[in-house]
């Protein structure tokens, strides 16, 4: 397992490891509202222009989280399509393939990034603990 | 035990991009244009740096620059022949920089006394887009050696990029380098991107990037 990260990581794929660590940075500081909840689900959307990849998070998380209130927490990825303003069609486009930028309507270049970059945590799913009356 | 879900809608590198929102406010307040160059290693950053600093040097500006390695000082010393105050970031591993770096190895610089900041990045096109260091521009570098689809198959970083740069064009010839295609494939990533074909060996191209350079810090404040 080490050694598959530290390939990983000589690829240069290192950053979803930061990514993760501070996950379980935002999710711990939360959960200080919540004495003694348990963590079922973390949900992000992450934009297809991220630089993120899936795999890599999934297997980093599974490391960042060892010993800590995630441990045994599913990470569900939600991967956005990038959009563009195409001022010509003057509205929102998605982009299909990362190799052209171009609005799919005109067929004339697009530059102006509406989604696609987005790096957030959605939401968490939490186990309570009832409190007594 | 009940079920909650907790809406939490926050970005997972809020720390970095508050740190770098600052970093930004404090380089436009002090005027000092902040450049982020990235790009594969051994695309030639330091010896494109390298000229680009010294022929501002040369020419009365006052410019600096951070240089990112995972380890050495090499490039730091390298840089620092030009004349300008070059200082070494060490990642130890990390294969991007982060604004915290970047702000903890500005310490002690008068930024007021600078006209251009130049952050040489890490080596490494996928992990160095993901982290704002506060820069206004962020430079793409390609050689004419890596093939003319490599903004296609990084996409990400190309589409992020202010300027790109095509390095070592004095061998373009020999290396069978399809120019039309590079600049086809830079255009389809980032339609419109400003584009400079250089070569720190022979001078190629730089008139028109200090120019941008000049420009692009004109119209800063």
């Amino acid at each position: 397992m080490l050694l598959e990260l530290w390939f990983r990581c000589r690829r240069g794929r290192v950053h979803e490891l930061s990514i993760v660590s501070s996950i379980v940075d935002s999710v711990t500081e939360t959960l200080a509202a919540y004495p003694g909840a348990r963590v079922k689900e973390v949900r992000l959307r992450v934009g297809a222009l991220a630089s993120v990849i899936e795999d890599s998070l999934q297997f980093c998380y599974g490391i960042a989280t060892e010993d800590t209130p995630l441990a045994g927490s599913a990470l569900i990825v939600k991967i956005l399509p990038v959009k563009m303003h195409c001022d010509g069609c003057a509205t929102d486009v998605e982009i299909a393939s990362l190799q052209s930028f171009r609005c799919p309507i005109c067929n004339e270049p697009v530059s102006d990034l509406r989604q696609g970059r987005e790096l957030e945590i959605e939401s968490i799913e939490i186990d309570e603990v009832e409190e007594n009356v | 035990m009940t079920t909650r879900i907790v809406e939490l809608r926050q970005g997972i590198l809020k720390k970095n991009d508050e740190l770098a929102r600052g970093l930004r406010g404090q380089f436009e307040t002090a005027g000092v244009l902040v450049l982020n160059l990235v790009s594969s290693p051994g695309t030639g950053k330091t010896a494109f740096l390298e000229r680009t600093l010294r022929e501002l040097v040369a020419s009365g500006a006052k410019a600096a620059a951070l240089v990112g390695d995972l380890e050495t000082d090499n490039d730091a010393r390298r840089l620092a022949a030009s004349g300008a105050p070059v200082r070494q970031i060490n990642t130890h591993g990390i294969c991007h920089l982060e604004a915290e770096m970047v702000g903890k190895h500005l310490e002690g610089w008068r930024l007021r006394d600078l006209d251009y900041l130049f952050i040489e990045n890490v080596g490494n096109l996928v992990c160095p887009s993901s982290y704002d260091l506060g820069e206004k521009i962020r430079v793409a570098l390609l050689s004419v050696t890596e093939g003319e689809d490599k903004p296609l198959k990084y996409p990400t970083l190309f589409n992020s990029a202010d300027a790109a740069i095509i390095t070592k064009i004095d061998i373009a010839e020999p290396c069978g380098f399809d120019r039309t295609a590079a600049l086809k494939n830079i255009n389809e990533i980032r339609p419109g991107i400003r584009i400079f074909e250089t070569s720190a060996k022979t001078g190629a191209g730089m008139a028109e990037w200090l120019a941008f350079l000049a420009d692009a810090r004109g119209h800063r404040v």
